[in-house]
């Protein structure tokens, strides 16, 4: 053993400490999985002075890192850096403290989402962000790529919900940035923390804000004939003056997907299925779900229906949930892409799409958050078939340049990561990138913190690596 | 001696000033003047110049301004096709530009609803203290590409850069508001009916605390609603309290953003309600407001502004001096943090916008 891991062993006792090539293979990627790399070791801290310790000993080694939780990054933000120190934060997983009169938790960063809303349900409290790969995805990971989920328009994303941070900087100092208040004087700096991708540092302690639960869901699902009368319908909700906790539309591939996957029994021969869900104080509810049923009534749906019961309403989100991985039914791969458009331009981002996918012969799958215009097109390819992924990634990279070009986003909340980066260019200026660089460098002067991810620059060769094992378990899925 | 006044009407003239000018001071329509005092040797920049609405479609739910436009014409444009701004911002009869109220981070008592400032802007444009112009976030209400510059500049007072050019994202205006004044018998009281509300499922435009011990709370939705509304929050406090409705109701709220308070200098103050009761017994009789659930408090304070901070310091709280003469607005702030004064130097390594004396890194 090197006389530097000798180092890390008096850090770290044996079983938190790996680095046999045995132990590293399953930290090898993240949820985007044509990309691997083998780190130096891992180690897996049990308290923050233990993640200081390991920044410390990066610097003072010049190794460089990644912090990461469950690894469901969709962008690659999670890789290991070929050579690097992995951090892994899964035995941080402690909720320290919950204060339903306050409405907060504190939490470690290894801190499952969907348990924080577990905690919080006996006091009738929950916690807004809700990404897909909630069940397993961590609150750290969830603060480094500013997570979102279905209802971002109206409740906003990860980083809204963040209250307090107590943050490892990449020179291994402490800072505590925010308080339990959710107003701020001085400089936002838990602000630009939050989403800034493991670049910044690592938040060892979060303190999350928490939301009463609505009193009543009004869940519609409305079918189309095409897919613009489906997005006409998103404009005109808007329209109204209704503000709807979620819009979500499916084409007819992803409703073929999902009917085959969990007989959510939605109308099969419907070209686009829009759903509509408001929340709120039951009278208010009740008072827009009449208004709501006159606009769809007028925009086409040749088959409207309301949830009658809870049951129901899961139904029809159990198929929307589950839509990613029920695509995997219809191709042996696939890649998600996250593109935002104005809402104004989901029709022409569509319509272009689907030139797009004829043009390079492959199939797309459109679910996407209708009502904050994020786009979630699934490229179907083969990756068994030569050159298929390339083909596929240059796809990708088509539909994000076409985000850009009308005037939208490269990502709305996968983050940029390994994946995107090289269109960071597409959607900066180079003094805008230069400026978050200078920032970084004040910060990490040797740029050790997940060196590699977000800025544009050299990335590793894709390869063909097949279906994350968490996946094909149907643990995680891509939204 | 008056200060030097540049007043910029394009983004290259505040680069230029940004160039030859040793000292900066942005400054808006001037309703915050304690943040507006200018230093030995500072240049004051007047951004009203900059003062367009530059994209604004309402089915985006987006707007987009120069950083000199006044919150009263954006509010009224916004108005006209039913939105607002639901952060609420105030002093916009004061002349407030949406810049300034950016950077002092300031909201109203209508962010209880959605949200404060920070959580409704999606898109900056600043130069930095080199002059280079620098964009972060976008125009769209969803992203996460890139650094959060847009939120980082709330509550920055100019010290990082310049603002240009804004993007926030709006919502559609209730329809109909009712307001319930609701007086309760002890201060003890009036805290339980806070939380027990704060952590109820009644969504509440706006959710006050007046001392010495009355709720002010405002409901927003669709008109044929709001009387059911109105009698369950009655039945949840077990208290009729006192309905404004109509013309009354709007100008109530209205009035109240002037922040017109009382004598001294006007302070906002963060805090959560868990502070409340000591905060009460230590304030004495200045005029004050807690917003917001208890998490934001306008004060009015006549007294010297170092025994506020002592007071405040004493609960562990910060606090802006918004008007007031005063040389040091920011009171109980931690400005030596370690993460604050890397990130300043890297954005203004010659400190072009500090604050006297001057230093890079203050």
């Amino acid at each position: 053993m090197s006389p530097v891991l000798a180092e890390l062993e008096r850090l770290f006792p044996p079983g938190r400490l790996l680095h046999k090539p045995g132990e590293l293979a399953p930290y090898e990627s993240d949820a985007l999985t044509a990309f691997r790399a083998r780190p130096l070791a891992v180690v897996l801290p049990e308290s923050h002075e233990e993640v200081v310790q390991a920044v410390r000993w990066c610097v003072r080694h010049q190794i460089p890192y990644v912090a990461r939780g469950s690894g469901t990054s969709l962008s690659g933000g999670s890789l290991p850096i070929e050579g690097g120190l992995l951090i892994g934060l899964n035995r941080m997983n402690k909720l320290l403290r919950l204060d339903p009169r306050e409405r907060i938790a504190v939490v470690q960063p290894g801190f499952i989402n969907l348990q924080v809303s577990q905690a919080a349900a006996p006091y009738g409290l929950y916690y807004a962000p809700d990404p897909s790969s909630q069940p397993v995805s961590t609150i750290g990971g969830n603060l480094a790529f500013n997570s979102g989920g279905a209802h971002c328009l109206k409740y906003g994303m990860t980083s809204n919900h963040v209250l307090a941070a107590k943050v490892v900087l990449p020179d291994g100092e402490t800072v505590v940035l925010g308080s339990e208040s959710l107003e701020n004087t001085g400089p936002d700096w838990l602000g630009l923390f939050v989403g800034s991708e493991g670049l910044l540092g690592i938040a060892t302690e979060v303190t999350l804000r928490l939301l009463p639960k609505p009193e009543t869901y009004h869940t519609v699902l409305a079918a189309y004939d095409s897919l613009a009368k489906a997005g006409e319908a998103v404009a005109a909700v808007v329209a109204s003056g209704l503000l709807p906790g979620a819009m979500e539309i499916m084409d007819s591939l992803a409703i073929e997907a999902a009917e085959a996957a969990v007989k959510a029994g939605y109308p099969l021969e419907a070209r686009a299925l829009l759903i509509v869900e408001l929340e709120g104080e039951t009278p208010q509810v009740e008072a827009e779900a009449r208004h709501l049923e006159a606009v769809i009534r007028k925009s086409g749906a040749y088959e409207v229906r309301v949830a009658r019961s809870s049951e129901e309403r899961m139904k029809i989100w159990k198929g929307r949930k589950a839509a990613f991985s029920a695509v995997g039914r219809l191709s042996p791969d696939y890649i998600v892409q996250d593109g935002v458009v104005p809402r104004s331009r989901l029709g022409q981002a569509l319509a272009e799409i689907e030139q797009l996918s004829a043009r390079y012969g492959l199939r797309v799958a459109n679910v996407f958050h209708a009502g904050d215009g994020n786009l979630h097109p699934l490229i179907l390819y083969n990756g068994r078939v030569p050159g298929e992924l390339e083909r596929a990634e240059a796809l990708a990279g088509e539909i994000l340049k076409l985000c850009v070009a009308l005037g939208g986003s490269i990502t709305g909340e996968h983050g940029v990561g390994m994946e995107k980066k090289a269109y960071m260019s597409e959607m900066f200026a180079e003094a805008d990138l230069e400026a978050m660089r200078r920032i970084r460098r004040a910060l990490d002067p040797l740029e050790l913190s997940n060196r590699g991810k977000m800025f544009p620059g050299e990335a590793p060769a894709l390869r063909f690596q097949g279906v994350h094992p968490l996946e094909q378990a149907g643990v995680i899925s891509r939204e | 001696m008056s200060p030097a006044t540049l007043r910029p009407n394009s983004v290259a003239e505040v680069q230029e000033a940004v160039r030859t000018e040793r000292h900066l001071l942005p400054c808006g329509g001037g309703s915050k003047p304690a943040l507006l005092t200018p230093g030995e040797g500072q240049t004051v920049l007047d951004m009203t110049g900059l003062g367009q609405v530059l994209e604004y479609d309402p089915g985006e739910y987006v707007l987009v301004t120069q950083a000199g436009a006044r919150l009263s014409e954006v509010e009224a444009l916004l108005a006209q096709h039913g939105q607002y701004l639901p952060f609420d911002p105030p002093l916009g009869q004061q002349g407030a530009t949406l810049g300034g109220t950016v950077a002092a981070g300031l909201s109203g008592p209508m962010r209880q609803r959605y949200g404060g400032v920070r959580d409704f802007i999606l898109g900056v444009q600043f130069v930095d203290g080199v002059g280079q112009l620098v964009r972060g976030g976008g125009k769209v209400v969803k992203n996460a590409a890139g650094f959060d510059l847009p939120k980082l500049m709330v509550g920055s007072l100019g010290r990082l850069g310049i603002l240009t050019e804004l993007a926030f994202k709006v919502f559609p205006l209730p329809k109909a508001t009712a307001t319930l004044r609701v007086a309760f018998p002890g201060l003890e009281a009036a805290l339980e009916a806070l939380y027990k509300l704060a952590g109820s499922p009644i969504e509440l435009y706006a959710l006050d605390l007046e001392p010495p011990a009355t709720l002010t709370l405002r409901l927003g939705g669709l008109a044929e609603a709001l009387p059911a509304r109105l009698e369950r929050l009655q039945a949840f406090l077990g208290r009729d309290g006192e309905r404004l409705e109509g013309e009354a109701e709007t100008a109530y709220w209205r009035s109240l953003n002037d922040l017109n308070l009382g004598e001294g200098a006007l302070v906002k103050v963060t805090l959560t309600a868990r502070h409340i009761p000591a905060l009460e017994a230590a304030l004495g009789p200045a005029p004050r407001r807690y917003l917001s659930a208890g998490h934001l408090l306008y004060l009015a304070w006549d007294g010297e502004l170092d025994a506020l901070e002592r007071l405040l310091g004493a609960q562990g709280l910060s606090g802006l001096v918004l008007r007031g003469s005063t040389h040091r607005p920011q009171i109980g702030i931690d400005l030596s943090q370690a993460m604050a004064h890397k990130v300043t130097q890297a954005l203004d390594p010659q400190g072009r916008f500090a604050r006297q004396p001057y230093a890079a890194q203050d």
